[in-house]
């Protein structure tokens, strides 16, 4: 596996201009109660190279967590995790998403462009083994609302 | 929804379908015999749901003496696998969401 070249991934970009001075989005971004009000439950630690985990509620058989670790802490301009998650009971560990986000803000007239950047995306038609990771509970989750719409 | 994501649906719907599907994918190839032991239902029936899984091309049989082994073909999910899709609607969900916490901070 090792030895074949790496296939290209692909990104997320969300971008939005938001009327608010970069320090105070950043403490949205680091402060783990602030973070658990819009992102997700979370025991983050401001500091590089601590490793934490946001919580969801659990989908079908996807167990709700994502594994982190912050690469890159620069206050107030740039915050890179890793997020590795979609471990599925009964699947191949293999199907675990391995994936990073990058947060940018940058401050500009009237406040500050917030970019986040989810990369790591393995192209579709790729085996399923890997890809399955997100679909699993998207799949789960779907399949439990057209067993309930047929219910 | 297309036809063949619709039949995909239809298949995975069925719970000890899935469960047989996710074994195949969890243990790899395995005979009936082996996975009816872990099932709780009849070889019949196994095979029944085997078959469903088949047709809908979840699963691939080979033959070898009096045993048929199956194996999961997951990439038949690759229709239902979309979760670019999936985090692109969760970013911008959270996006609104960090946006409304952002105004309540000012308060």
């Amino acid at each position: 596996m090792k030895s074949e070249p790496t296939p290209a991934t692909r990104s997320i970009v969300v971008e939005r201009t938001m009327p608010h001075p970069p320090e105070k989005i950043w403490r949205a971004l680091t402060q783990s109660a602030l973070v658990g009000e819009w992102l997700m439950e979370n025991d983050f630690e401001a500091r590089a190279g601590a490793t934490f985990t946001f919580r969801a509620k659990p989908m079908g058989n996807w167990n709700g967590i994502v594994h982190c670790e912050v690469t890159v802490f620069e206050p107030p301009r740039r915050l890179v995790y890793t997020w590795k998650g979609g471990i599925v009971q009964n699947a191949p560990p293999s199907s675990s998403l391995d994936s990073v986000v990058e947060w940018t803000l940058t401050r500009v007239a009237g406040g500050t462009r917030v970019r986040m950047e989810h990369s790591g995306f393995r192209p579709q038609n790729e085996s399923a083994y890997t890809t399955m990771s997100g679909g699993w509970p998207r799949i789960l989750e779907r399949l439990e609302n057209v067993a309930a719409e047929r219910a | 929804m297309t036809a063949a994501t619709n039949a995909l649906f239809k298949t995975l719907a069925d719970p000890t379908r899935r469960s047989l599907f996710e074994r195949l994918c969890r243990d790899g190839e395995q005979t009936v015999w082996r996975l009816t032991r872990h099932a709780r239902i009849s070889q019949p029936a196994v095979s029944k749901h085997l078959s469903a899984l088949k047709a809908a091309g979840l699963v691939r049989d080979r033959r070898e003496g009096r045993e048929t082994h199956y194996r999961a073909e997951p990439q038949a999910l690759a229709p239902l696998v979309d979760w670019m899709g999936f985090y692109s609607a969760f970013w911008r969900d959270r996006f609104d969401r960090l946006e409304n916490l952002l105004q309540r901070m000012d308060q």
